[in-house]
């Protein structure tokens, strides 16, 4: 219906007044639609000439040897291997511990405890305080808890562990939002069935929550893959010519070579760190489309 | 498909909870008590850590290492000439690289924790005094010129090139310079203004050398000081300037690096080996050999200036005998001082 007819509509039923303030209202509406594009647009403009700007740079350098490589004083010859193989398995590794951890402790919190104690209001306090603590704050006790208290050295598994910590506040927080969606009749109905509260809990709310807890956890492990702070704070290094071996092994990771190649002076390495980047999007956005796609594929109507 | 995802939680949570302090416990160390090597990952590994400036130059050798001892592993960090010595002293790492000499601070601890140490200069840096390309007002600039610049007095003071020099033109004068946690900034403070870590505190900082070429190139009226080998990476973009310490106005150059002309902003960067170490994982003397035999040309493609034969054998010497702490005993950056003399003083 176009707003002519829909003013005369509007002139017939109310008088002329009501008709004036109509048109001013509608005004408004179009006045606010585009100040609501104009804010999208300034987002994705900055966005999208970030993206042609590396993938300009990088372009040309986005070939084979970028993968199968180890890092070199030739760009030429330069590749990320090492950094690759570092950024895979500290994924698997945090996503190993930090997802367990953090969806007991929302269902813990969620399921167990009632909101309105007073330790639960302090722990859901902390959580909060936690997930907006700085990165290089983790980096430091990683630093002092796994690399040196528990002697795990400069290793792979340190850095998981304290990439882990720095997850665990965003797991928590995603878990807790996707238990709490879960309509209460659900848990009542089984509760009237007999079911005691974990069979509540493993039949019936975890399913249904799922696809929100593993969208919260794969958006959190999208964070972890950019930190270069806390990795270099516990000693991640920047120079690595050799597959990992073990958990315990040393590494490096993608954010941190790409750090490494824009700090040197031959300009050749900051097109190659362009790449990396690139290299690191993709990554970053398979991740994205991965858990939307699981939101899709999981989520349940009620 | 639910029961299979949760079933999937239950053994990931069993497995790390499993796992998780296994690997801990038999690597686990008391921790008050310090250690004498650097944890061995394996024996074939030589940890180094230190200096960003000194690490491209390490790295290059630890690539071209890989074709005489494949098995040897040889990673390389950048926590910074300071930070590298933290974890030398504590003894974490085999080999800390370092763009100044050792401090006192740095030294003590080192002794507290038992670390003894063998130094050993592999290269030269020279620092380069930028501005703009468009400045055609400067051509050189004396220590004392750069001193009234930079020394801490100048703060709020000295803002305009004008004060420079008489004949300046009367423009805003915007500095640029190393991030003070850097060896460079330390050296350069020490040689300039006469103090290590003396500077105005009102200049643009950055650990990344990159970043000050980027600010001086984009800005008419900046001064800046970094390493030489940006400046040549970017010398379309900037305008060297000579610097003169009383003989002249001197370019830095490979043959004013290294004969000691460019004054006084050329510096030995150095290499420190944890004497443990060399002990106990023979293979890092070897690979120490080799750095030695082959940095001087390494040295060039990385952009640092190469020392003289004299002072790479005097320094293989120092290795082969074992000659343990600093030839500046503690003092950090000293400016001026010849490296072979150094290393010869002690024969």
């Amino acid at each position: 219906m176009s707003s002519t007819t829909q003013t005369i509509v509007a002139a017939r039923t109310f008088g002329s007044e009501q008709v004036s303030n109509l048109r001013r209202r509608h005004a408004y509406g179009r006045v606010f639609e585009a100040l609501g594009l104009a804010a999208i647009m300034i987002g994705l403009l900055f966005l999208v000439v970030l993206l042609f700007d590396v993938i300009v740079d990088g372009l040309p350098w986005l070939r084979p040897q970028l993968f199968t490589e180890f890092p070199s004083r030739f760009a030429e010859r330069s590749g990320m291997r090492s950094a690759l193989q570092g950024t895979f398995w500290m994924m698997l590794i945090t996503a190993a511990i930090a997802f367990p951890l953090g969806v007991s402790a929302a269902i813990y919190l969620e399921e167990y405890i009632s909101r309105d104690h007073w330790y639960a209001r302090i722990i859901e306090i902390n959580i909060s305080n936690l997930a907006g603590v700085p990165s290089i704050i983790y980096g430091l006790l990683g630093l002092g808890l796994f690399v040196r208290y528990m002697g795990l050295g400069r290793s792979l598994l340190a850095g998981a562990l304290t990439m882990a910590l720095l997850v665990l506040p965003i797991i928590i927080v995603a878990a807790r939002e996707a238990l709490r969606a879960v309509p209460s009749s659900q848990r009542q109905a089984a509760y009237a069935l007999g079911a005691t509260r974990w069979q509540v809990t493993r039949d019936h709310v975890l399913p249904s929550a799922m696809s929100g807890i593993l969208t919260g956890v794969i958006l959190a492990l999208s964070r972890a893959i950019g930190e270069t702070a806390p990795l270099i704070t516990i000693g991640a290094l920047t120079y690595i010519a050799f597959d990992l071996r073990s958990p315990l092994d040393i590494f490096t990771v993608m954010p941190i070579q790409i750090f490494n190649w824009i700090s040197l002076p031959q300009r050749e390495f900051s097109a190659l760190a362009a790449a990396g980047i690139v290299v690191l999007m993709v990554v970053l956005l398979t991740m994205n489309s991965l858990a939307i796609i699981m939101r899709q594929r999981m989520r349940k109507q009620w | 498909m639910q029961r299979l995802v949760i079933g999937l939680v239950l053994i990931l949570a069993l497995v790390v909870t499993a796992c998780a302090p296994v690997p801990a416990a038999p690597s686990a160390p008391a921790p008050a008590e310090p250690a004498q090597a650097a944890p061995a990952v394996d024996r074939t590994t030589i940890l180094i850590d230190g200096s960003s400036t000194v690490a491209p130059l390490t790295s290059a050798v630890a690539e071209e290492f890989r074709n005489v001892s494949p098995d040897t592993r040889v990673p390389v960090g950048i926590s910074g000439t300071g930070g590298g010595f933290k974890k030398f002293c504590n003894g974490e790492t085999d080999i800390s690289n370092a763009s100044r000499p050792i401090k006192e601070s740095e030294f003590t601890q080192c002794a507290e924790n038992g670390i003894e140490y063998i130094e050993l200069p592999v290269a030269y840096d020279g620092m380069a005094v930028i501005v703009n390309p468009t400045n055609d007002w400067v051509e050189c600039l004396t220590v004392e010129e750069l001193k009234r610049v930079w020394e801490p007095e100048a703060e709020g003071v000295i803002m305009s090139w004008s004060q420079v020099r008489e004949g300046f033109p009367d423009r805003p004068l915007d500095l640029y310079g190393a991030g003070v946690d850097s060896g460079t900034y330390d050296y350069f403070t020490q040689a300039i203004v006469g103090k290590e870590g003396a500077s105005r505190g009102d200049f643009l900082p950055s650990e990344d050398d990159n970043i000050l070429v980027q600010g001086v190139a984009g800005d008419e009226n900046a001064l800046g000081f970094f390493g030489l080998a940006y400046y040549e990476e970017n010398a379309d973009k900037l305008k060297l300037v000579a610097v003169d310490a009383g003989n002249g106005c001197v370019y830095p150059t490979e043959e004013t690096v290294n004969n000691g002309t460019y004054q006084p902003l050329s510096r030995p960067i150095f290499i420190y080996v944890n004497a443990a170490s060399l002990e106990a994982k023979p293979i890092i003397e070897t690979f120490i050999e080799f750095y030695l035999e082959n940095v001087d040309d390494l040295a060039r493609e990385v952009g640092y200036v190469p020392l003289t034969q004299e002072i790479y054998d005097l320094a293989l010497a120092r290795l082969q005998s074992r000659v343990t702490g600093s030839i500046y005993a503690g003092g950090g950056s000293q400016v001026g001082v010849s490296l072979s003399d150094l290393l010869s003083a002690e024969k």
